[in-house]
């Protein structure tokens, strides 16, 4: 029971929903960055939502049975075939014994996922199966050569009527203020939450580095080592904010304006370099 | 002591100090889905309404519990910063050595790397700054100083820390249950490694 790992085109990971609650370890949370793609890959293939599945960032995987296998991809949409065959994306597929599956490079968005009945079965570490591309915990990045177990234990697969549709290009994401909004001036404040920002060169599972107007600081002086949580939005000294992905420091030096509501933290998972990030404000009692 | 958002899972307790921050992180650890320290901070997990209600009916516990475990760490000193850390502390290398072994440190927060705890208590004359320019690559077990606190590297890693010695203690074990060695609360003991 296994999947052979045939071509990685740029990075593709094992993960779950990672290993959340051990910060006062100094592990970060980890786990995929886009949770429902994963979690309707999952369905699709009738896995529990918490199994592991494949991350891989811009496409361009190919992977090959070695027993027959049913399988989903979901996530940023690629064009899909088995054996040379266009298959959908979104689907419960059928991968025969010695058949091939190549994930192609998806025109909008930039994480695709993919389940497998019964799961990818690498052994967990600290209980996950996710790798933490900063803190090197978990199961290494896939190559060319891996071979992954695939567990047992998936019930029947299920067909979804309304399939996850990552947002693409663009995003409006709510934040909560602070908890060190106080650090930058009101007019700096104003334009993070004002200005539209575009994602740079600097993006991955660890932090997105944005561009746009400089934001001025109104204390300058940086914050001993202070926790962090996904989403976190942290303004450097130069006045660049980074947004912390699943994979972010436990503790930063930088104040952190505001913070990403979770559930919006998944949106960024599909924003890629020159894609536009808007940030609006919503009040937490 | 205030509490800040820290958006909708989370907030952040912002304390005076570091001994406030670790006294109430003593009191909450156990009872919210996840408690982590700062320097000066704890951010504690969970609805921000319970969490506000929960703090306001609460009091910090004592930085240092009488009965947090006790871990002794054997340190070769032959750091290559040894003697730059004598220069600038005006000491003899075997008066930081003493000085490094003499007083009980406590790990207090962690979140450089899995495992590495930032280690407070210790002598105050080995308050050293960090090198001008970090080493590209520091080995696992090196025991260093910077800014007042003691820290081992728990596995090899860049670093600006000023390096007095090493140990051959494993401080990250993932098969291990903790896989950290000194997480926050345990006392630190360090003893000169027999040659």
């Amino acid at each position: 029971m296994s999947l052979l790992v045939e071509r990685v085109e740029l990075l593709a990971t094992i993960q779950d929903l990672g290993r959340p609650g051990l910060g006062h370890l100094g592990v970060s949370p980890s786990g995929a960055f886009d949770r429902p793609a994963l979690r309707q890959a999952n369905a699709l293939v009738g896995n529990d939502m918490s199994v592991a599945g494949i991350e891989c960032l811009r496409g361009g995987l190919t992977l090959r049975a070695t027993v027959d296998h049913l399988v989903a991809v979901t996530g940023a949409a690629a064009a899909l075939s088995i054996d040379a065959r266009p298959v959908e994306h979104g689907r419960t597929l059928h991968l025969p014994t010695g058949s091939t599956l190549t994930i192609g490079v998806p025109p909008l968005g930039l994480r695709t996922y993919l389940a497998v009945a019964g799961g990818v079965a690498v052994d967990p570490v600290l209980g996950s199966r996710s790798t933490d591309t900063l803190a090197d915990l978990g199961p290494p990045r896939l190559a060319a050569g891996t071979e992954l177990p695939v567990g047992t234990g998936s019930g029947p697969g299920a067909d979804l009527d309304v399939l996850w549709a990552p947002r693409l290009g663009e995003a409006t994401v709510e934040v909560v203020l602070g908890p060190r909004d106080s650090y930058l001036t009101s007019e700096a404040l104003g334009r993070l939450l004002g200005e539209p920002w575009t994602l740079t060169d600097h993006c991955d599972r660890i932090g997105l580095r944005l561009s746009g107007p400089a934001l001025e600081r109104a204390v300058t002086d940086e914050v001993p080592s202070e926790p962090c949580a996904r989403g976190s939005i942290q303004i450097t000294a130069d006045g660049t904010p980074i947004v912390f992905g699943p994979d972010h420091p436990v503790t930063g030096g930088y104040p952190v304006a505001a913070v990403v509501i979770d559930a919006h933290t998944v949106c960024l998972a599909q924003l890629g370099p020159g894609d536009t990030l808007r940030f609006t404000p919503r009040f937490v009692p | 002591m205030n509490v800040l958002p820290c958006g909708d899972r989370a907030v952040l307790i912002d304390c005076d100090t570091l001994d406030e921050a670790r006294g109430w992180y003593v009191a909450l650890a156990g009872r919210v889905d996840e408690a982590v320290l700062g320097a000066r901070t704890v951010l504690l997990r969970g609805a921000p309404a319970d969490l506000r209600s929960l703090i306001g009916h609460s009091e910090p516990g004592p930085a240092d519990p009488v009965d947090a475990p006790l871990v002794e760490v054997p340190v070769t000193y032959d750091g290559e910063d040894l003697t730059s850390v004598a220069e600038s502390t005006g000491l003899t290398t075997a008066e930081v050595v003493a000085a490094h072994t003499g007083t009980d440190w406590t790990a207090a927060f962690g979140g450089f790397a899995p495992g590495f705890s930032y280690l407070v208590g210790g002598d105050p004359r080995l308050r050293v700054s960090r090198r001008r320019t970090p080493r590209t690559s520091v080995p696992a077990g090196a025991v260093g100083l910077a800014g007042g606190f003691s820290g081992i590297y728990p596995r090899p890693s860049p670093g600006g820390w000023q390096l007095i010695g090493h140990t051959d203690l494993q401080l990250w074990d993932v098969d291990r249950d903790p896989p950290a060695l000194l997480a926050p609360g345990t006392r630190v003991r360090f003893v000169e490694a027999a040659t």
